[in-house]
């Protein structure tokens, strides 16, 4: 029973700060929906831990507690090759953007060189 | 102007203040009539304004893209300013302008030119695994560009317009992807690459390393750059 209670508001204090994040458009939604979902499947599972026993046992896997656990790895690790692909995706636009930048600050001063030239020939 | 070509010379720097001005002096005045382009890395030192008083155009990034990143700019630059050859040239002042115009000439039945170093002209040697990396790359590469490639992570280069068009829009910034990765997509899409002899002469500052560690994890890292540009599309 304590253990059951120890999980469940694990779970709960979880669902409570993702909320308190997407209230607060610290998170994107696309992030938060993910983690919501997450958190839908994980707080039965924390109140109720034989809920996928059933299944566990279809599986060869001796207890749904483990299968839990290997699904939550799995996921984990999906999440973070995820999150390396936004980051490359994020470093592209970023150099996109520097190289931009690079190009409108080259051409600010090519006209004012030229400007300078201007002013400094007529007068 | 070489050979009638609206030339721009791309030269790439991080943190090079001690040579950049020499090498574009020397650049400008081997080769009267051409654009030079610093493209300046983010470096912290003076090397944007050095180039800048030497006669160049700069284009600075607000911090370090490393040498793809830097190329692209260039590239980038070379196109919307309607160049008609774009050459790299390394800041360190290890390429020889007077061997622009023999690029340029190449390029009239050529796509990429790349001055080599170990074709014959000049004296330049490496050994053990650094040796080896460019004995593989080199092996690999000429069979995919089906010509005779002897210094593939040269960074002396001639693209024409073509290939401009497509650096432009497409440049890997990761490491070796420059040079190693470039070829290949070159390759790939038709164009035609050509090497040309060059003497290399040694750099006027800074110092190449020689350490036997970071030789190991140079020939790692250019098989798997190498092998990932091979299954790439």
């Amino acid at each position: 029973m304590k253990l059951t209670l120890v999980t469940g508001l694990t779970g709960l204090i979880l669902l409570a700060t993702i909320i308190e994040l997407l209230r607060r458009r610290q998170l994107r939604e696309k992030y938060g929906m993910l983690w919501l979902g997450v958190l839908v499947i994980v707080i039965p599972l924390s109140l109720f831990p034989r809920l996928l026993d059933n299944v566990a046992e279809l599986l060869g896997v001796a207890s749904g507690v483990s299968l839990v656990l290997f699904l939550g790895i799995v996921f984990l690790l999906l999440v973070c090759v995820h999150l390396s692909w936004e980051v490359s995706a994020l470093e592209e636009e970023t150099r996109t953007l520097a190289e931009d930048f690079a190009l409108l600050r080259a051409q600010i001063e090519a006209d004012k060189a030229a400007r300078d030239e201007l002013v400094s020939t007529d007068g | 102007m070489v050979n009638g070509k609206r030339t721009l010379i791309i030269i790439p720097a991080l943190n090079e203040s001690g040579s950049i001005a020499d090498v574009v002096g020397e650049v400008r005045g081997e080769l009267p009539g051409v654009d030079v382009l610093v493209v300046d890395d983010g470096s912290t030192d003076r090397t944007a304004a050095v180039a800048a008083a030497a006669g160049a155009r700069v284009a600075k990034l607000p911090y370090n893209l490393g040498v793809g990143g830097a190329m692209r700019l260039g590239y980038r630059y070379a196109r919307d300013h309607d160049y008609d050859v774009a050459i790299q040239v390394d800041a360190d002042g290890q390429h020889d302008p007077r061997y622009v115009p023999k690029l340029v000439d190449m390029l009239e039945d050529n796509d990429l030119i790349i001055g080599a170093r170990f074709a014959g002209e000049g004296d330049y040697s490496v050994r053990g695994p650094r040796r080896w990396a460019m004995v593989m790359l080199s092996a690999v590469l000429s069979r995919v560009a089906r010509t005779k490639l002897t210094d593939t992570t040269s960074g002396f280069r001639a693209a024409n317009r073509r290939v401009i068009e497509m650096f432009a829009s497409w440049y890997p910034a990761e490491y070796l992807g420059d040079t190693v990765e470039t070829l290949v997509h070159t390759a790939r899409r038709g164009y035609r690459i050509r090497q040309v002899p060059v003497a290399m002469r040694k750099r006027m500052a800074g110092t190449p390393s020689h350490s036997p560690a970071k030789a190991m994890i140079y020939l790692g890292r250019a098989f798997a750059v190498l092998t990932l540009a091979l299954i790439r599309r």
